[in-house]
C-alpha cells in the first residue's frame, strides 16, 4: 500500500490554501475491515488526508527546505461518515506559519456538507536532528507523496496550453458552426 | 491595555484550548508540565495561541529559550553553574528564579514555565 491519502489537488495557493479530493472505493483494503458489510472511511485516515494536504501546503511555503511533521491535533470534530464511493473534498487554510512550525484549519466535505472540522499544528523538524535519527533521506515529503502536487501543476500546464492554442486558433481560423 | 486580570483570564483561555485542561485547573502558580501537563510540542502551540490571542510576536526561543543548558560551563553534576544560572536569569527575565537558584537542578528547569511567567511576558509585550 502507498501512504498517499489524497488523490488530487483541485486548487494550491501557496503559502494560502490548498484544496484537494479523496475518492474512497472498496479497492481499499481497510474499508474491508472497517468495517465488514459497511465500508466506513477511518476518521483517522481522513485526518492524514488533511496531514498530507497541509503538510504539503506548509512545506511548499518554505520550498520543502524543512521536514514538516504533523505535531498535533488540538480539534477535530467529525459530523458524519464517509463511505465507499463517496469523493471527499478537503480544504486547508495556512494560518500561521512561523520558523518552528504552522498551523493550519482543516475541513473535509461530503457532497458540500462539512464532514470535518479540525486544527492541526505542524512542526519543523530540525534537519540536524532529523537526520541523525532518520538518516538524509526525506521521509516526509516522499516523491509518492510529492507526486500529486506535480501532477495537479502538470494537468494546470496542460490546461493553460490548451487555452492558448484554442484562444490562438479563435483569432486566427473561422470558427466552425456550433450546434 | 489590558489589566493584569484580564491578561491572566485570557492565557487561562490560552492554554485551556492548548492543553485540554480544566479552567480551574490553571491557576497563576500552575507549571505548564508538571501541573497542566504539557509536553514539548505543546510550548509551540501555546506560542501561536497567545500571538493569535492577545496580537502580539513571539520571536523564536524568547519565551521559551532553546539550549539553554547547551554550554558545559552552565552545568555541572545536574546542576547549572553561577554562571548557568545568570544565563537563564538573563534568558527568562519573566520567571520566578528565587527558589530553582537554591537547588538549581536542569531537571527543575522546567518547573519554572508557570502560567504567572506567561502573564508577565504577555504584560510586557503590551506595555
Amino acid at each position: 500500500m502507498r501512504w498517499i491519502w489524497i488523490d488530487k489537488f483541485l486548487e494550491f495557493r501557496s503559502g494560502q490554501f490548498a484544496r484537494a479530493i479523496k475518492n474512497l472505493t472498496l479497492a481499499e483494503e481497510h474499508l474491508h475491515d472497517h468495517f465488514p458489510g459497511y465500508p466506513v472511511m477511518p476518521a483517522s485516515l481522513i485526518i492524514e488526508g488533511l496531514a498530507q494536504t497541509g503538510g504539503i501546503l506548509v512545506g511548499e511555503a518554505g520550498g520543502f527546505v524543512e521536514k514538516v511533521v504533523l505535531a498535533k491535533i488540538p480539534r477535530a470534530e467529525f459530523f458524519g461518515v464517509a463511505c465507499a464511493g463517496d469523493q471527499l473534498v478537503y480544504e486547508v487554510t495556512l494560518t500561521d506559519l512561523r520558523s518552528e512550525g504552522a498551523v493550519v484549519e482543516a475541513k473535509a466535505f461530503l457532497e458540500g456538507e462539512l464532514l470535518v472540522d479540525a486544527e492541526i499544528v505542524f512542526a519543523h523538524l530540525d534537519n540536524s536532528r532529523a537526520n541523525q535519527i532518520f538518516g538524509p533521506k526525506n521521509f516526509v515529503f516522499t516523491q509518492q507523496l510529492l507526486g500529486v502536487l506535480d501532477l495537479a501543476k502538470a494537468q494546470e500546464r496542460a490546461k493553460a496550453a490548451a487555452e492558448a492554442d484554442s484562444h490562438a486558433a479563435n483569432n486566427g481560423l473561422p470558427q466552425p458552426p456550433t450546434a | 491595555m489590558p489589566t493584569q486580570q484580564e491578561i491572566l483570564e485570557k492565557v487561562q483561555t490560552t492554554l485551556v484550548d492548548a492543553l485540554g485542561v480544566e479552567p480551574e485547573d490553571v491557576q497563576e502558580e500552575a507549571t505548564l508540565q508538571g501541573d497542566l501537563g504539557a509536553e514539548s510540542i505543546d510550548f509551540l502551540d501555546i506560542v501561536f495561541r497567545l500571538e493569535r490571542n492577545f496580537g502580539i510576536k513571539i520571536p523564536r526561543g524568547e519565551l521559551f529559550p532553546e539550549n539553554v543548558v547547551a554550554d558545559p560551563d552552565m552545568i555541572a553534576d545536574g546542576k547549572l553553574t553561577a554562571k548557568g544560572v545568570e544565563e537563564l536569569k538573563t534568558r527568562m527575565p519573566y520567571a520566578d528564579l528565587s527558589s530553582f537558584a537554591e537547588n538549581p537542578e536542569v531537571d527543575r528547569i522546567g518547573d519554572l514555565y508557570t502560567v504567572d511567567m506567561l502573564v508577565k511576558y504577555v504584560a510586557s509585550k503590551l506595555s
